[in-house]
């Protein structure tokens, strides 16, 4: 039975999940336990095979997969235990994790759980795309996996459905891969990426932009043969040949054992609400990472991470494992979140000092506006907010915050749509 | 023999037939078993309360559900007895849910009830507003079609019957014996079973029959996510008009829930898409039905053909002059019926002159279990001590282990593709939709030359 008695228990050996786990080590908690299900740690950048990792968090630049094998490396000097191809399946009563590995069932109880399991993309089923069930429709993430783990084939003539980084690192994969782009297709009047990529996939690959176009349909026998698209300004309808369609972004928090273990979620982000110590609404249930902000970058996660790990050990070391109650933060559209999106009356400021938001429209000089039951707490202009690029607001407003009244909101009060 | 369709009732038959004595060959177009209207329906064990009484489908599908009731707990099909409730939301389908209570009657089943609007409520607190009374049919289930499926074809397999697998029937001529012409060669059979499921009718036509057509009848379907489970206890019916038995929503045995199907004839018998409209109506009649649906993730769309005909009952006919039987025009009581419509054949040959032997014995047979309804491979210790490879879950959303994979590579009717996987072990089938796992189940299909 359970290693973890009287440390922290970290679900997912991603970014986020080593970098807490090494951060609990350093400030001398112990034991620390990071549960990974895939055979290696390290998470997405495992097969996120493009440069720009660490920056914020190493202070280095790396490719994913020597991201992912530093974090493994720190976590083992750190003394990190790390259990690998074992799942958390469900909690057991009295709040005791579930385990299966090779090893055999397990049960641990211990006093932090930190939920560190990422998020993925909204696979086309989701997104209700009609049309036949062919093969060579898959995810950015499964694409990588074929590529860059098991170098399999993928297809020749692709389609990528979205315009943001990720779509435009599916497109250098799929050149990786021996397929050629026919176009990225976005629903919004533009990309969400960097002008340098827009640019670059286009001269080197001769991937295209196509905007304000909408998969309408996927059409194949046993392979994929075509797709329908259409123009959601003109309603007109074209078909285009190819033999892979790749669905990108979209993001899905994995928040199942948050929703068993009976976290409050958010509505904007479905993950577990989390304060800036990183705590749920649930007793000695922390969360970290893309499950609470589907999607930032690695390194953000990973400072997510680490940032928890200071929470986690402040409640450990209370004498009396106190846990606060909380005013939820909500974004008013066209704000899609913000994270944390939970106030406590006592704590620490958030990762990096700051809340992070989306938006779901494309906003020049915005300004954001912090509410309280029609009181104002903060105000502020922001440079842009773009959809799928972070926006940040600053922390100093939560101590405003009426702990008895209502819930918090974010919105934006002056728009300039560009 | 020769029974053409390895579809339920194909396997059903092949099954029941090979356990008698008879050297059997079942013979498949597709590159497994299975894979038409057996894999992509409602997935519901029906008692047929409700049939056309006095039909063949009426008293095949009451016999059928004992039969498979009984036959799924000896070999491990995943099946559970969650019970209906007919929901009447207007006066008029109040009214009818009388008649259908007598029509119940009528086919044997006495056990139906009225159930008023405050226990309903009780019982399935997420329903819609604005509901007037219901049905409840006490013994209706749900059940794992593709188990069902290829428990029938493994066990036929297992008795000897040779399983001739993407050979699609081009042409049939009967001198002596039946000719057979397939894309794998030919075929000879002292006795034929037509059990082509949609292309029924074309089998019976080049055998001298005009019997029925067959329209292809599409349904589509939305599965839930598991999350959603929670929302409903018992398959929650709607009344049936004179067209369609209209849009269920009802738990899987899977743990997700299930809403479906449309009815909508086409002209083509290949076409299983999912529709735009399709799929927004259902959307629509599923948020009326359980409002809480809407704020839950769809994990798969798919569509199914029915073969429906110009009858309202099977087209079940010996023909002992020609020593051949035809099982066509089986719409979508097919799962629940298939062991008493191979009964049926089986005596239907026998009458013609076939020679089969006595009572045969149990089915020495264990499915994989990928149901929710008892212990999972991953839950179980003694498995996982035996064997690590079951503790190694690798299709995270539906905690399916490399353990069950590397079974069902090595089983006996192995599968050929993705989908083929995925209806043995539930791997790929989840919330990711492969976003974890897709890969490495590909690269170990392609291991063994597959998929792709």
């Amino acid at each position: 039975m359970g290693a973890a008695a009287d440390g922290a228990v970290i679900v997912g050996g991603g970014p986020a999940g080593l970098a807490a786990a090494i951060e609990l080590r350093r400030r001398g908690v112990g034991p620390v336990t990071v549960i990974e299900r895939e055979r290696e740690p390290g998470g997405i950048p495992r097969h996120s095979n493009h440069t720009g990792f660490g920056v914020r968090d190493l202070r280095r630049v790396l490719s994913g997969p020597r991201y992912a094998r530093r974090y493994a490396e720190l976590a083992e000097r750190a003394g990190v235990e790390l259990l690998t191809e074992t799942m958390v399946t469900d909690w057991g009563p009295g709040g005791r994790l579930r385990l299966t590995g090779p090893g055999g069932r397990e049960e641990l109880e211990p006093p932090a759980v930190v939920l560190a399991s990422g998020c993925r993309e909204r696979p086309r089923a989701a997104r209700l795309v009609p049309g036949s069930r062919p093969e060579g429709v898959m995810t950015t993430s499964t694409l990588q996996q074929l590529v860059y783990l098991h170098g399999q084939r993928v297809g020749s003539r692709a389609v990528v459905v979205g315009a943001e980084h990720v779509s435009f690192s599916a497109v250098a994969t799929l050149a990786h891969g021996g397929a050629s782009v026919v176009a990225l297709i976005t629903e919004l009047p533009r990309h969400q990426s960097l002008a340098a990529f827009r640019i670059g996939a286009a001269i080197r690959y001769r991937a295209r932009v196509w905007s304000r176009t909408a998969l309408s349909a996927i059409r194949g026998e046993g392979r994929v043969e075509e797709v329908e698209l259409t123009d959601l300004d003109s309603g007109r309808t074209r078909t285009v040949q190819c033999d892979l369609v790749v669905f990108t972004a979209d993001w899905m928090p994995d928040q199942e054992l948050a929703v068993m273990a009976g976290c409050e979620l958010d509505p904007g982000t479905r993950g577990p609400r989390v304060d800036a110590a990183q705590r749920t609404s649930v007793r000695g249930v922390f969360a970290a990472g893309n499950v609470v902000h589907p999607a930032e970058t690695a390194d953000i996660a990973a400072l997510g991470g680490r940032h928890a790990a200071r929470g986690v050990a402040d409640h450990l070391g209370a004498a009396d494992g106190e846990w606060p109650s909380h005013v939820a933060v909500l974004a008013r559209p066209p704000l899609r979140w913000v994270a944390p999106n939970l106030v406590a009356r006592e704590g620490p400021a958030p990762a990096r000092g700051r809340f992070l938001l989306r938006s779901e429209s494309f906003l020049r000089a915005p300004r954001v506006e912090v509410n309280q039951d029609g009181r104002a707490l903060w105000s502020g202009r922001l440079a842009r907010l773009l959809p799928g690029r972070p926006g940040h607001v600053p922390a100093r407003w939560t101590r405003l915050v009426d702990p008895e009244g209502g819930p918090v909101s974010v919105g934006v009060v002056e728009r300039r749509p560009r | 023999m020769a029974i053409v369709g390895a579809g339920v009732v194909g396997a059903a038959i092949a099954r029941e037939l090979t356990r008698h004595g008879a050297s059997c060959v079942l013979v498949e177009a597709a590159p497994d078993v299975g894979t038409g209207t057996s894999k992509a329906n409602t997935a519901i064990l029906h008692t047929g309360f409700d049939a056309k009484p006095g039909t063949v489908e009426a008293r095949l599908v009451r016999r059928g559900h004992e039969l498979l009731r009984g036959y799924a707990a000896q070999v491990g099909i995943p099946t559970a007895t969650t019970g209906a409730l007919m929901v009447a939301w207007t006066r008029d389908q109040l009214e009818t849910l009388s008649r259908i209570r007598a029509t119940a009657t009528q086919n044997g089943y006495e056990d139906a009830r009225e159930v008023d609007v405050d226990e309903l409520y009780r019982r399935e607190p997420a329903l819609g507003p604005g509901v007037l009374g219901a049905l409840e049919i006490p013994d209706e289930g749900i059940i794992c079609p593709w188990t069902t499926t290829l428990a029938l074809a493994t066990e036929a397999v297992g008795g000897g019957c040779e399983l001739a697998l993407c050979a699609p029937v081009i042409g049939v001529e009967r001198a002596a014996r039946f000719e057979l012409q397939t894309s794998r060669g030919p075929i000879a059979a002292e006795y034929l079973v037509n059990a082509a499921g949609l292309r029924s009718d074309e089998i019976d036509a080049r055998l001298g029959h005009d019997d029925f057509t067959v329209v292809p009848r599409r349904g589509e379907l939305i599965v839930f996510d598991k999350l959603a489970r929670g929302l409903v206890d018992h398959i929650l019916l709607p009344v049936p008009t004179e067209r369609t038995k209209g849009v269920l929503v009802a738990p899987t045995v899977y743990g997700n829930v299930l809403l479906g199907p449309t009815a909508e004839d086409l002209d083509s018998k290949d076409d299983r898409s999912t529709s735009a409209g399709g799929l927004s109506s259902l959307l629509a009649d599923g948020v009326r039905i359980v409002p809480d649906l809407a704020e839950h993730e769809v994990t798969a769309t798919f569509a199914g053909l029915r073969a429906a005909t110009e009858h309202r009952d099977y087209q079940l006919r010996v023909h002992a002059e020609q020593g051949y039987v035809c099982a066509g025009g089986i719409r979508s009581t097919g799962v629940s019926a298939s062991l008493a419509i191979a009964e049926h054949v089986r005596e239907g040959l026998a009458d013609a002159g076939l020679r089969l032997s006595g009572q045969p014995g149990e089915a020495d047979l264990e499915m994989p279990n990928i149901g929710e309804l008892s212990p999972r491979p991953y839950e179980q210790p003694e498995l996982i001590a035996r064997d690590p490879d079951y503790g190694r879950v690798v299709c995270f959303c539906e905690r399916v282990t490399r353990g069950e994979i590397e079974a069902a590579m090595g089983s006996p009717i192995p599968p050929c593709d993705a989908d083929g996987l995925r209806r043995r072990t539930r791997a790929g089938m989840g919330r990711c939709q492969g976003f974890f796992c897709g890969a490495s189940l590909t690269a170990r299909l392609a291991a063994d030359g597959r998929g792709g």
